[in-house]
């Protein structure tokens, strides 16, 4: 999608409605093509690919505000008047805003040429080697390798135009045994950085490892999170780290800013320039995203603000804002938590006896506000003892509280662009938590 | 749009293709929503595109593109050759589809009132007023009401002749409240936690669900939480509502018979099954009470997982997955069916959209209405009832699971005694299915929607139906966090 096409289209949403009398008008358009190619029983079993564009358009209407989205090209128009009809219907809303002005974005470095126009080929080629890692340990494989490549354009009527271009690519493999699992993941702007084969010994490594797994019984133990374990469990929290969550009262933060929540140890960004982040750096409305420090030494800090929270507020929108009209105010999608220095030998030397826990799985809140969250272990759980993994453990149900969990982390890795299942992709490190509550064990 | 489909078969099955093919889906959805008495959302979506799947010297490719001139019809069928030629340098076992008649058909969805044929104004006000009356209560912190609606018309051709088109009008609506205080949150919703009912059906639905009547008792109950007493820990008789029943189907029977994961294609994302091919007519999976059907047939509901053909064009089906407590069946494809000895899919291969490869998915998994009237289910003499998820989770081979819901009660001889709030209980699949000591009859049966079923890579979030009636189980482990 070329800025001429873009700003083209945006012409034509524009054009409609001022001819219907409406003279604000803001556009999203996005571009995607994704590539997965899948296995399992060592063999590629499904693989696809997918070609899309969008136009979102949004109108605003006085205090009214609505959006109509198509892939029809062709439907502009009708997309805009659809958007129109339904502002009109609309109850006016007091915190809308006028849509925003122009401001300097600036831009961040997201784009791989040779990931960008990955071939099924080559993506066949290295899940056949990873495949042959896992198969000669006498293991079968599954996973998938991703590459992606995508286009985001925000342009409104007072002059706003933001591009965003960016890269993706993902591997991830499981190595499964007769008794037991291992999992490794990666992601990375360039495919070129991912390393399948390393993946995959490492998935069968962990699975060898944790052959004939030993039951333990549920308690408090110490646990060296690694940092897939560390991004899907503590990930859970973000969705309360904004201005509209605390002012509607059902974030964890509600009355608890200013407090030592976490450890002294825990200091968390919101970062999109870090190298190792993707994602873009204007938000739904087109404010530049700004880093933020969420938490300062265990305390909580900067909270992200869209425009109409900070103008409640009195602050300055953070550019963390989600499109219009929303339900949720903000989010924050760039998270890097600080971490150590220490490297994995020296955790789990730290570690002495207790749990080296490779990933989660199916997390869930169950409380909200003392942030308990629930789930499992899965895919190399291991015993531990004097700083060497001993063997394999039945996978635990977790009950634990976040905001305890980070009160109680011992040593930190530093930190790396990690890849799981139930957040998001962080910049986080390796956590070593005492008193870590497994309260049941599955049968396997 | 039926001959861009068909010309979009023809291009796709030349040259040494083994199978092809081809749907088209168009769609068109509003999402409505308040929050704390103001609008929160008001957007129209529409989609349309196609997705084409080839099988070539044993190799899969699928492609799908927006694109629907004849130039993007035929990059997207080169694209499929290349990805299918592709999957040959790493092939697994052998495909082979299990036959299916051809299909010449066209269905539509049952959908009294159009919910896109009334208006915008209406059904903000409606919503409007159902918000007011969650605020009614002066402790309510926060208030939420959604409603959402979808039509989907999907053309299908594939390469032995079938042709089939299907229009579904999918709607759903709920409401919730949050009551903060004194360091706890607590929340009530109706019908159902995470957006409410979802069914085929128009507006009428909304019209049924009555939200308005409902809402001052929810906004009662979020508050008197907070003054309950925490739920005890033990071992318990438990009393589930038919739409936590519904999770509890969906999440330890629907996914475990998933004949996919259990084959391993899911092993590195949604995980295996417990449901090893040798427990097939073997494992005493509930009591004998427990009868479990997977029915995608129109005669079992609005369920969102009714259909007339599945995905691949295979017709909509009624199978026994439990019968009498016994573990009688798995849902199939055409690709798997075999690895099971069955002769035919039982038509569960389902896409999410256009954009995305079919897999199988539950359609309406439900357990079968039992014989017990309300106040029989209750008449014991001890028992905690629990009502609406808040939480779920399962381990990758469904066997341990914890659910959490909003609220539960003590019940002793039939009556509520107390109100608890935190309410949890786990266990292991198949012990607790087989702990079931009664099963409400066909007037407490609802066909519940799940709209938000994750699976397969890239990610795909389907709509499946479960029918339950509220059931007793006997000794299960019941806490409070």
């Amino acid at each position: 999608m070329t800025d001429t096409q873009a700003r083209e289209w945006f012409e034509i949403a524009r054009n409609e409605a001022r001819a219907h009398g409406v003279q604000d008008v803001e556009v999203y358009l996005a571009a995607e093509e994704s590539s997965l190619t899948r296995f399992a029983n060592n063999g590629i079993h499904q693989n696809v690919s997918e070609e899309s564009r969008s136009i979102s358009i949004r109108v605003a209407i006085g205090q009214r505000t609505a959006r109509a989205t198509t892939n029809r090209f062709a439907n502009i128009r009708e997309a805009t008047k659809s958007a129109i009809a339904l502002a009109r219907a609309s109850e006016p809303d007091a915190n809308l805003l006028p849509l925003y002005e122009p401001a300097a974005v600036l831009p961040v470095a997201r784009w791989d040429e040779a990931t960008a126009g990955y071939s099924p080929q080559a993506r066949a080629e290295a899940v056949r080697e990873a495949i042959g890692c896992v198969a000669a340990a006498g293991q079968v494989a599954a996973g998938i390798f991703e590459t992606s490549r995508s286009t985001a354009i925000l342009a409104n009527s007072n002059g706003v135009f933001a591009r965003h271009d960016e890269t993706g690519s993902t591997f991830s493999i499981t190595a499964t045994a007769s008794d037991s699992s291992g999992w490794a993941k990666a992601s990375a702007v360039a495919a070129g950085d991912l390393d399948p084969v390393r993946l995959a010994r490492s998935a069968a490594e962990k699975a060898a490892r944790s052959a004939k797994p030993r039951r333990m019984e549920p308690g408090k133990y110490r646990v060296l999170l690694e940092p897939a374990a560390v991004l899907d469990f503590v990930g859970q929290i973000f969705g309360d780290c904004t201005a509209t969550a605390i002012e509607e009262e059902r974030s964890f933060l509600t009355g608890r800013m200013d407090q030592q929540l976490f450890g002294k140890n825990i200091t968390i960004y919101d970062d999109v320039r870090h190298p190792l982040q993707d994602g873009a750096p204007f938000d739904g409305e087109g404010v530049p995203r700004q880093t933020l420090t969420l938490f300062a030494d265990g305390v909580p800090g900067e909270m992200p603000y869209g425009r109409a929270a900070a103008r409640r507020a009195g602050r300055t929108p953070t550019g963390h804002g989600l499109s219009l009209p929303s339900e949720g105010g903000e989010s924050v999608s760039n998270i890097v938590i600080a971490g150590g220095a220490e490297s994995r030998e020296a955790l789990l030397a730290k570690l002495g006896t207790g749990i080296l826990v490779t990933r989660l799985w199916y997390i869930r809140e169950v409380d909200p506000f003392r942030k308990v969250m629930t789930g499992m272990t899965r895919d190399g759980t291991f015993l531990v003892e004097d700083g060497q993994i001993v063997c394999g453990l039945h996978n635990f149900r977790f009950n634990e509280s976040v905001m305890e969990v980070l009160q109680r982390v011992e040593a930190m890795s530093a930190p790396e662009r990690a890849s799981g299942e139930e957040a998001f992709d962080m910049v986080v490190p390796a956590m070593l938590v005492n008193d870590f509550s497994f309260n049941e064990v599955t049968l396997f | 749009m039926q001959q861009i489909v068909l010309r979009a078969l023809e291009l796709a099955t030349q040259r040494g293709v083994q199978y092809a093919d081809v749907r088209l889906v168009e769609s068109r959805s509003q999402d409505l929503s308040t929050r704390n008495g103001r609008v929160s959302q008001v957007a129209d979506t529409e989609s349309a595109g196609m997705g084409i799947r080839l099988l070539i010297d044993g190799g899969w490719g699928f492609s799908a593109t927006d694109d629907l001139t004849p130039a993007g019809i035929e990059k997207a069928i080169h694209k499929a050759r290349a990805i299918a030629k592709a999957s040959t340098l790493a092939l697994g076992s052998a495909v082979r589809l299990a036959p299916e008649p051809v299909h010449q058909a066209s269905w539509e969805s049952p959908c009294r009132v159009d919910p896109l044929s009334i208006s915008v104004s209406q059904k903000l006000a409606h919503l409007l007023a159902v918000d007011e009356a969650l605020r009614t209560h002066t402790a309510v912190t926060l208030t939420e009401t959604s409603f959402h609606t979808t039509r989907t018309r999907q053309w299908f051709a594939n390469s032995e002749g079938s042709v089939i088109s299907q229009t579904r009008t999918m709607t759903g609506a709920g409401c919730a409240c949050h009551v903060f205080q004194d360091g706890d949150l607590q929340k009530r919703s109706y019908p159902n936690s995470f957006g409410g009912q979802y069914q085929l059906k128009g507006w009428e639905l909304v019209e049924e669900l009555d939200m308005l009547a409902h809402a001052p008792r929810l906004a009662e109950e979020a508050a008197a939480l907070h003054a309950a007493d925490v739920c005890p820990t033990g071992e318990f008789t438990l009393i589930l509502d038919s739409s936590q029943l519904g999770l509890q189907i969906h999440e330890s029977i629907g996914h475990p018979i998933e004949l996919d994961r259990v084959l391993g294609s899911e092993a590195n994302y949604a995980g295996m099954s417990f449901l090893t091919l040798d427990q097939l007519r073997n494992l005493r999976y509930g009591s004998p009470l427990v009868h479990v059907v997977s029915d995608a047939t129109e005669a079992h509901g609005p369920g969102l997982g009714t259909f007339a053909f599945d995905d691949e064009g295979v017709a909509a089906q009624r199978t026994d997955i439990i019968r009498e407590g016994l573990f009688t069946g798995y849902l199939t494809s055409r690709e798997t069916a075999g690895a099971v000895g069955e002769g035919r899919s039982n038509g569960c291969l389902r896409a999410a959209n256009w954009d995305r490869l079919p897999l199988i998915r539950m359609t309406n998994t439900s357990l079968e209405p039992g014989t017990s009237s309300l106040e029989e289910l209750f008449d014991v003499p001890h028992a905690i009832y629990m009502e609406t998820n808040k939480s779920w989770s399962i381990d990758d081979k469904r066997y341990n699971f914890q659910f959490g819901c909003e609220v539960a009660w003590e019940i002793r001889y039939g009556k509520r005694v107390r109100m608890l709030k935190n309410p949890v209980y786990s266990g292991i699949s198949t012990q607790f299915w087989n702990a079931c000591e009664a099963i409400g009859n066909r007037d407490s049966w609802t066909l519940w929607g799940v709209p938000n079923c994750g699976k397969g890579q890239p990610e795909q979030v389907m709509g499946t139906g479960h029918g339950a009636s509220p059931s007793r189980f006997g000794r299960i482990a019941v806490g409070s966090l």
